[in-house]
This record gives structure tokens, sequence and C-alpha cells, in this order.
């Protein structure tokens, strides 16, 4: 575990750079993770990152087949928003743990 | 930890899948898409009895064998006798229970487990020689199938650094 100083706070980060805590998560925060993983944020973006929050908050195990089924993004457009990474960039992004889900 | 740093990551993945249980099936299945969602390129070549999973009728009516399987158990861990796994029906009825577990897990079918792995870029081949064989033509294929390919145009298609061929 380390500190990085995000958006101008310091927040707890595990070493592949996932927060510790998500509720120190903000959207400042989400656009510079973003940054780092080279995907600038739209809308769209924040609507996934907002019903991952959501579900893992629900304590939910997320898999891709759960957001293509959101009726926010289908799976397609999901590996457009996060290319290379549709669920661990996403959760990274959302301030979640990194999925452990294999699908 | 020096030896971590050396590896260079897997680029791509080309999976062999020459088998039409739930199992051998799904566990090909699961690498492609596990390779497409790490950004790892996957491409699935399926053959013989494989072809199952990609032949409309036959991809989402996939049995596991109940008879010959060592592994089989009945839930709770007692031994499942190779006699009541040749009743009639009892293999339907074991794979129906495997599909609803892993349904559980949100592991879709194997059509929409297919659609998952093209729309993250992975690529479905059918050997040619095994359409011979089976009498199998494009149109019996689901339609998300990138071709008919001989293993060696299959071949063609596992090259560069960083790739590995699995069979599973």
């Amino acid at each position: 575990m380390a500190e990085k100083i995000m958006a101008g706070v310091t927040v707890q980060v595990n070493d592949e750079g996932y927060l510790e805590d998500p509720s120190q998560w903000t959207k400042e925060i989400a656009m510079e993770i973003a940054n780092d993983l080279n995907i600038a944020l739209t809308d769209k973006h924040f609507e996934v990152l907002d019903f991952l929050r959501a579900k893992y908050k629900a304590g939910t195990t997320l898999t891709i087949r759960m957001v293509g089924n959101s009726g926010i993004v289908d799976i397609k457009e999901l590996y457009k928003l996060f290319p290379a990474g549709p669920l661990k960039f996403s959760s990274k992004i959302a301030g979640i743990p990194k999925p452990t889900s294999c699908v | 930890m020096n030896t971590e740093k050396n590896e260079k990551p897997l680029k791509k993945v080309c999976i062999i899948c020459a088998k039409g249980t739930i199992e051998d099936v799904y566990a090909t299945l699961v690498m492609a898409n596990g390779a497409v969602m790490e950004g790892i390129e996957a491409k699935v070549f399926f053959t013989f009895f494989g072809l199952d999973a990609i032949t409309k009728k036959q991809m989402n009516k996939l049995h596991t064998a109940t008879v010959g399987n060592p592994a089989m158990r009945m839930p709770g861990g007692l031994p499942f006798p190779s006699l009541l796994g040749a009743l009639p029906g009892v293999e339907a009825g074991v794979s129906a229970m495997m599909r609803s577990q892993m349904e559980k897990l949100d592991i879709p079918p194997v059509d929409e487990f297919l659609e998952m792995i093209t729309a993250g870029g992975g690529e479905i081949y059918a050997c040619k020689l095994a359409m011979d064989m089976f009498k199998l033509e494009l149109k019996d294929l689901w339609e998300g199938c990138s071709g008919v390919l001989t293993i060696g145009d299959f071949y063609a298609k596992c090259g560069g650094e960083n790739t590995q061929i699995i069979f599973t």
C-alpha cells in the first residue's frame, strides 16, 4: 500500500494503482487515473463508472456481461470506452478493487 | 523479482479446441475471453467435435460426459457410479445442472460468450477438414465465425512475438 497525491488529495493505492478505499474516489481522481491510461473520460464513461460503483457497493461480483446487460453500453462499446481493459481499467478508474472474475 | 522484470507480456493466444464437451468448450471460451479482456489478441480454431461449439444446432446444447469421467461426482462429493451415468436422461440432466451453475456465475451460454469474445476483437475460425468430415456448410455455423480455414491458414495467423498456441 502506498500514498499517492491525486487531484490534490492524498489517497491510498495498492501496488497496481487501484484505490484502497473506494470512498476516497472523486470525479477528479477518476480523470487523473484515466489520464494515466490514456483514456479521456466522457459522460458515457461516467455512466459506466457509476454503474460499477453501485454494483460494487451492493457486493456484486462484476463481469463485462453485467455491464453489457446494464442498458448503458453493449460489450463492444465497453471495449471502445476502455480499450484493452473493459473491466480492469474501468474498475481502476471507478476507484474500486481489481475485479476477480474471469468473465 | 528480477526475473519478473525480464518477462515480456503475452501479446497473442491462438487456441485450438478439438472437443465438444461443456468443459472443453468453456475452457476454450474462458481463455479466449480472458485474453481479450486483458488486451491480448485471441484467435480460436474449432476442429473435430469442437465444431459443435460453433454449429448453430448444437452450440447451446453441449453435454458433459457422465460415463468414463472419473472426476464426475454427486453433488456433495459422493462417487458417481458409471452405470448411473449410462441411464437415459442422466447425462442431459447433469449437463443442464452444469449450465445452470455457470449461469449463476454470470457465465453466458455459448452463443453469447462467442459474441462477447468477438466484441472484444477475438476471432473465431472453423476447421475446413472437420467441416468436410461432418458434412457441415458455412450456413450451419454461428454467424460471427470469421471463416473456415485449413490448419496451415490458421498457423499463418499465429505469428508474431510473444504468441502462444494452446490446445484444449
